[in-house]
């Protein structure tokens, strides 16, 4: 219990109050009597303000509760404890005293009243969904997911955990470990525990979401792929369906990559990016298939079909921000992706050989890892590079491809390193002293520095004037007397005045459409739940019905032995996985292959067998590596891209499992997944 | 064996204040005769002794009081002699306070105490749980002995020792007490003077009394007998003492359990007779349907004359209450709501309810009262910042009456004259009113839906009109806040409660409270008008849920074992069940007939502020701040108790063994349930702000 009664005003800080009141020497008794009253007095209104707490119906305590408790109790409330930031504070010692107070700031009227007036905060709207259907929570945006990302996660984590079930209540649950099966590799292999393969079975809903989503990420039409990519940005509910996405993502890159198809590529990559910014999706256990495709479309040597003209680089530059949001959303002393990928990129750097391209992905990819990353590993190369961009522009060998590669490699390294070096290199700039520093680069480096530095300063100064503008908010409302119906209309007037977008003003709902704004709320007797979402194309309610749903493993190999075959060039290709049981019903383990040419477009159909080539999927990295790596070997056979097999050889090091039983795998794995030649 | 004379006194009280009082000074003489024939001579010489100390101290005789101090081998009578120059100096405070004046051996509480508890702690396992609930009004006033006797430091030792002992839920009370440290902080505390002036009801079998009475007169602890005689008041009941279970289900309450005799008085809970439909409406209906189905409209008229047979026997007569006289557009509504009831859907184990859940985005302040209409159409939502908002949730838009200017220039005898007063183009969804001065803290639409009432920390309820959207009136009489206001099913009365303690009831055109319902410790937080209009159901802070009657005022059930706060409440639609939940996260249910206790649904991890029936009764729903709708099986508990519905356990809280009652539970994404309101047809409505973190 004395640990309970301890937070009491001590006599001491009494005397430091009475100090700073003015009164000098304050009797050791006095201070201590007030002391006293002083605690039972603050507790009594703290107990006091937890009951407007309540009625408040809130969890945190807040001023007004206080001022509230103290009028009840016909105390004049204090004024000016208002502000909606933390109020912070200080601390200060010396004189064998230590002290905590509150710093408060003049504040000059003039400032405040001639403030420019902040947006008008939005008003208050209701918004009607569905929270329930008959018993069942619906997966819209407007609801919590289903499966929490902690537990999918959780899931996830524990090796020897079979299938978990992951819906609650109404949700059915996702694996059944009756069907998991583990092929190829007997599980009586001594000592190697074997985690069974998770099956999940799709219901027809979000069979016909995934064919939709596909088809209209990687179709002609843009205001669709918009829609397409917005609701795998938003949408809860997914998890059940990430296996399907990565591996489309990375099948389509890899039949793409061959096809140099530039467009697609960069489809998929927007996918990724969706993926990666859905809040509710654990997306950490599928890596081993993203980032392959996403390092093909960093790294390969060529992307696109007219590498001269076609801006390819816009794709490696966007794929290495996706890289680098990766290695910092995703790395870990497990994983280790972020050394991982650095090694990689590093080495094609070091290979003098390495394709003009490659390099130009592996300088973008390190500069996308971070501050640290350009200034220990990419500052020091500047001037090698810069040796080569000069050897390129002005060589004896006018080739216009290798021209543009170089001016993109320099202006790659412009605009990367001018910012850090700004931040590290003291001023003042000096063309000279650059120009030994950084070789080639040396001058335009400067120039760029400069216009960093002035670029800093001005945001500095920018900031400093809004912080102080937002202080000077921040204070208005102390002006105000919280109390009286005028006072509240002058405070809630006056604290969203802030010109920077802060906590204060109430932001749109995540929830809340922009194209929809203040809905009317529909009629309770005949409620219209999802219409005020068009981005949202299926509610899926129930994953019930087993009987029409098919299962797919969750790391589904899927043989690529017909995407070469259909390798012949055309517009766009579009690769489609349609599960086997819709294919043929009894073609099960025999992939098939169905291609179709609807005007231009080309539809390549790979079915894949329900329940034939399934590994597990503590294997899945190894895999997903010779995905890559046969895709080089592939690649290698047309003697086109010998770039891609450096990459590819080099993810291969990525993958961490280099055990027996994962090279076994992969022996196991190759012959499926070569590529045939070329027809 | 106890004397027949007690008894009596114990077991007879009666639920009139005045009665109590005699009952409890029945209680106070009756022991005190007991002790004076029981005191052993040595005891009696303490006494005397303590008296002649008194009288040579208060003479100033210094020198031979300490002489007679160390011949009696006395310890240095501190507390008589702080007790006794107080009574010199402040003869007012001491009159006040003078219940804990003690001339006893202040510095030996704590060892009363524990002799208390290791005889409680030794006695029959039957016995123990009974006897448990001793200890904390024991340890309580012992404490506050102390402190009024100026023993601080023992006080503060005492305190320590013992109150981790205490149960979980007297922790909240026990950290108010805790902040009392001198006399002069016991004035003015709230609790305090709780305390002080009540007595502290426990419930007790009678074998569990009289090894308590075999124990106090082993150990004539004189201090600990005036203890339970001045503050205590033990209701012996005859029959099996009660376990663990059953203890601990209707403790919680500040002042103890409820007396036996509080809820004895019959309640006519059932729901009196529709008043009959006259046919011209009906055939106005007709005319609207236009050439429906004859055969479908027989039978929903035949229907309709079955329901108005059935004559409940619980039911109060219809004149019991003056009711407003129904007006044309009542009977109108009540005939429409009927025929929405007929597209109900019913909802049990199997058939869950859908839930329509309205979301406040973008709220400024914090939304701290929403309340819907009783026909769905319209939501009201109460804000920290004052201010009241109402939105249709229809696609009718609000609008507000013309100017007088035009009302003037209407035909008055026009079919639709409430149509034609509306300005078309005002029509807004939402409508702000501005007018209190703190946060709105409850909402109440009338059952007509033209006005709506507010309460709020300023200490006054606001009657708008929700055909001006304007302020019709202010009732000023709470001063302090009031936490809760709502309108009679019948219009015209409506119930308000807050800070003071009291619920008052009040009719719409008077400035004066018709009834003020006086009698709990804490604040009124909640309050719930029964459908029949008879009677108010008020939840406190005081952990205990009231029922009054209307009629006269009376309080006719008290029931406890809320173990904090209670913040809402619901009826079920039939009148006889009474669901209450709050800041303990537990939902009772109550069967109002006898007042007992039926079913506790634990499984909510925030305190719960919305509860509602489903229009059949069949389903509980409760929200929450931790952004959880709960769906309950109640259908359940009433199906059991309906098998074994027998008088003999009516005076012990048995709780109905059912399991499991939860059926569903819908998690919002940051939105706390403030409001669960079921649609005529059995769609539930939830209402929040979302929280953006």
């Amino acid at each position: 219990m004395s640990d309970r009664v301890l937070p009491d005003v001590t006599a001491e800080s009494i005397k430091v109050i009475a100090e700073s009141a003015g009164i000098g020497q304050l009797p050791d008794e006095a201070a201590a009597a007030l002391a006293e009253d002083a605690t039972y007095r603050l507790k009594q209104i703290t107990q006091e303000a937890v009951k407007f707490m309540h009625h408040g119906k809130r969890r945190k305590l807040s001023t007004a509760d206080f001022d509230n408790a103290l009028k009840l109790k016909n105390v004049e409330p204090l004024y000016g404890f208002h502000a909606e930031e933390h109020i912070p504070f200080r601390f200060a010692s010396g004189g064998g005293r230590e002290l905590h107070f509150y710093e408060e700031k003049e504040v000059e009227l003039g400032d405040i009243i001639n403030a420019p007036l902040p947006r008008i905060p939005l008003d208050v709207n209701l918004k009607a969904h569905w929270l329930a259907i008959e018993g069942v929570q619906p997966s819209i945006p407007e609801n919590p997911p289903p499966v929490p990302k902690e537990d999918q996660h959780a899931a996830d984590r524990p090796p020897g955990v079979t299938a978990k079930p992951s819906g609650k209540d109404g949700t059915k649950p996702a694996g059944k470990p009756g069907k998991a099966e583990v092929k190829g590799l007997p599980s009586e292999v001594a000592g190697v525990k074997l985690k069974p393969v998770l099956t999940h079975e799709l219901s027809v809903e979000q069979q016909l979401y995934y064919r939709e989503i596909t088809e209209a990420c990687v179709g002609s039409c843009e205001s669709r792929r918009a829609e397409a990519l917005q609701s795998l940005a938003t949408d809860p509910g997914l998890h059940q369906m990430i296996p399907r996405f990565s591996t489309f993502v990375c099948e389509g890159v890899r039949v793409n990559v061959v096809q140099s198809n530039l467009a697609l590529l960069i489809y998929l990559m927007r996918m990724v990016k969706a993926l990666m910014d859905n809040t509710t999706l654990h997306l950490e256990k599928y890596l081993h298939e993203v980032i392959p495709a996403v390092a093909t479309c960093i790294l390969s040597k060529q992307l696109c079909q007219r590498p001269d003209v076609d801006n390819h680089w816009a794709l490696r530059d966007f794929a290495a921000r996706l890289m680098g949001n990766m290695c910092r959303n995703f790395s870990s002393n497990i994983n280790n992706i972020q050394s991982r990928m650095t090694k990689t990129y590093t080495k094609i750097l070091h290979d003098e050989q390495s394709h003009l391209a490659t390099r130009y992905g592996a300088l973008a990819g390190l500069a996308e890892m971070g501050h640290d990353v350009v200034k220990s590993l990419l500052i020091p190369k500047l001037k090698e590079e810069g040796e080569k961009v000069k050897m390129l522009m002005e060589g004896p060998v006018h080739n216009s491809v290798d021209k543009t590669a170089a001016e993109h490699i320099r202006a790659l390294l412009l605009k990367h390193c001018a910012p850090v070096l700004a931040k590290i290199r003291p001023g003042p700039d000096n063309q000279e002293q650059y120009k030994t520093d950084f070789g080639h680069l040396g001058p335009l480096l400067c120039a760029h520095v400069v216009k960093a530095r002035q670029q800093q300063q001005q945001q500095q100064l920018q900031a400093t004037t809004t912080t102080a503008a937002a202080a000077s908010v921040v204070q208005r409302p102390t002006l105000q007397i919280p109390q009286g119906r005028a006072s509240a209309v002058l405070s809630a007037m006056a604290a969203p005045r802030t010109p920077t977008p802060q906590p204060t003003t109430p932001s749109l709902l995540t929830i809340s459409r922009p194209s929809t704004p203040a809905n009317p709320p529909s009629t309770p007797t005949t409620p219209t739940p999802g219409t005020p979402n068009p981005q949202t194309k299926y509610i899926i309610v129930s994953t019930t019905k087993a009987s029409t749903s098919t299962t797919l493993p969750s790391t589904s190999t899927i043989s690529s032995s017909g995407l070469a075959s259909s390798s012949s060039s055309a517009a766009s290709t579009i690769v489609k996985f349609v599960s086997a049981a819709q294919g043929s019903a009894s073609g099960g383990s025999e992939p098939r292959v169905l291609a179709q040419l609807p005007s231009g477009q080309k539809y390549v159909v790979v079915s894949v067998p329900s329940s034939g080539q399934t590994t597990t999927t503590s294997q899945g990295k190894t895999q997903a590596v010779v995905m890559v790596k046969s895709e080089g070997q592939g690649s290698q056979g047309q003697g086109s891209n010998t770039g891609i097999t450096s990459a590819a050889g080099t993810l291969a090091q990525l993958a961490t499992s280099s055990s027996q039983d994962s090279t076994k795998s992969s022996t196991g794995l190759q012959g499926g997944a070569t590529p045939k030649p070329n027809s | 064996m106890a004397d027949p004379n007690r008894t009596v006194v114990v077991t007879d009280g009666s639920n009139d204040a005045s009665a109590v009082s005699g009952a409890a000074a029945g209680v106070q003489s009756s022991p005190k005769g007991e002790k004076g024939a029981g005191t052993d001579p040595s005891k009696m010489d303490q006494q005397t002794l303590a008296a002649v100390l008194q009288f040579l101290k208060n003479n100033k005789l210094r020198d031979a009081e300490a002489a007679l101090r160390r011949e009696a081998k006395l310890p240095d009578g501190n507390g008589d002699s702080g007790g006794s120059s107080r009574v010199a100096t402040s003869g007012e405070v001491s009159l006040v306070l003078s219940a804990y004046e003690s001339e006893g051996d202040l510095a030996r509480y704590c060892e009363y105490y524990n002799s208390l508890s290791s005889f409680i702690e030794s006695s029959l396992d039957a016995h123990k749980h009974e006897l448990g609930c001793l200890l904390y009004p024991v340890f309580i006033h012992m404490y506050l002995q102390l402190v009024y006797n100026r023993h601080e430091k023992e006080a503060h030792k005492f305190f320590n020792r013992f109150s981790v002992e205490q149960e979980d839920w007297h922790q909240e009370d026990l950290r108010t007490l805790s902040t009392v440290k001198t006399r002069e902080q016991m004035e003015g505390n709230d609790l305090m003077d709780t305390f002080r002036s009540s007595k502290f009801v426990l419930r007790m079998s009678r074998d569990s009394y009289q090894s308590l009475r075999r124990y106090l007169k082993q150990n004539e602890h004189r201090e600990l007998l005036s203890i339970l005689q001045d503050h205590l008041f033990i209701d012996v009941f005859d029959g099996v003492p009660r376990n663990r279970e059953q203890v601990q289900a209707t403790s919680g309450a500040m002042m103890g359990e409820a007396r036996r005799d509080a809820n004895k008085v019959k309640v006519l809970y059932g729901l009196p007779k529709e008043p009959d439909i006259n046919v011209p409406l009906d055939d106005d209906d007709e005319g609207v349907e236009g050439e429906d189905k004859p055969k479908k409209k027989k039978q929903k008229k035949d229907l309709l004359l079955n329901k108005n047979k059935k004559a409940d026997p619980n039911a109060p007569p219809p004149s019991r209450i003056p009711l407003p006289e129904l007006k044309d557009a009542d009977k109108l509504e009540k005939v429409l709501s009927w025929k929405e009831g007929l597209k109900r859907v019913p909802l049990g184990r199997e058939n869950l309810p859908s839930i329509c859940f309205y979301t406040l985005a973008n709220a400024y302040q914090n939304v701290s009262a929403v309340g819907v209409s009783e026909d769905s159409s319209l939501l009201a939502a109460g804000f920290e910042d004052s201010n009241v908002r109402v939105w249709s949730l229809s696609p009718q838009r609000l609008r507000t009456m013309r100017n007088a200017s035009e009302l003037d220039q209407l035909d008055k005898e026009a079919d639709d004259i409430v149509e034609r007063m509306m300005d078309e183009k005002t029509a807004a969804d939402s409508w702000l009113l501005h007018g209190h001065t703190g946060p709105v803290y409850s909402t109440s639409f009338s059952p007509d839906r033209e006005q709506l009432l507010t309460s709020s920390e300023d200490g006054t309820v606001r009657l708008w009109s929700l055909h001006t959207y304007s302020n019709l009136v202010v009732y000023k009489g709470h001063n302090y806040p009031v936490w809760d206001v709502q309108f009679s099913p019948t219009g015209y009365y409506f119930v308000s409660g807050g800070h003071d303690r009291v619920a008052r009831l009040w009719g719409t055109d008077q400035f004066q409270p018709i009834r003020m319902f006086v009698g709990h410790y804490s604040d009124v937080t909640c309050i719930q008008y029964h459908p029949n209009s008879n009677y108010v159901a008020t939840g406190s802070s005081d952990r205990t849920v009231r029922l009054w009657d209307v009629l006269n005022g009376n309080c006719v059930r008290v029931m406890t074992g809320h173990k904090a706060a209670v913040h809402t409440l619901a009826w079920s639609p039939d009148g006889r069940y009474l669901a209450s939940a709050g800041v303990d996260k537990n939902v009772l249910l109550w069967d109002i007939a006898y007042g007992r206790l039926l079913a506790e649904m634990k499984g909510h991890t925030d305190p719960i502020y919305s509860l509602c029936f489903s229009r059949e009764g069949s389903i509980l729903a409760s929200g929450g701040i931790d952004n959880t709708v709960k769906i309950w099986d109640v259908q359940k508990v009433f199906e059991e108790i309906a098998g074994s519905d027998d008088l003999t356990s009516l005076d012990r809280a048995s709780l109905v063994e059912v399991g499991s009652l939860l059926l569903g539970s819908f998690q919002t994404k940051a939105t706390p349930v403030l409001k669960l309101h079921f649609s005529h047809r059995n769609l539930l409505l939830g209402c929040g702000r979302y929280q953006h973190s």
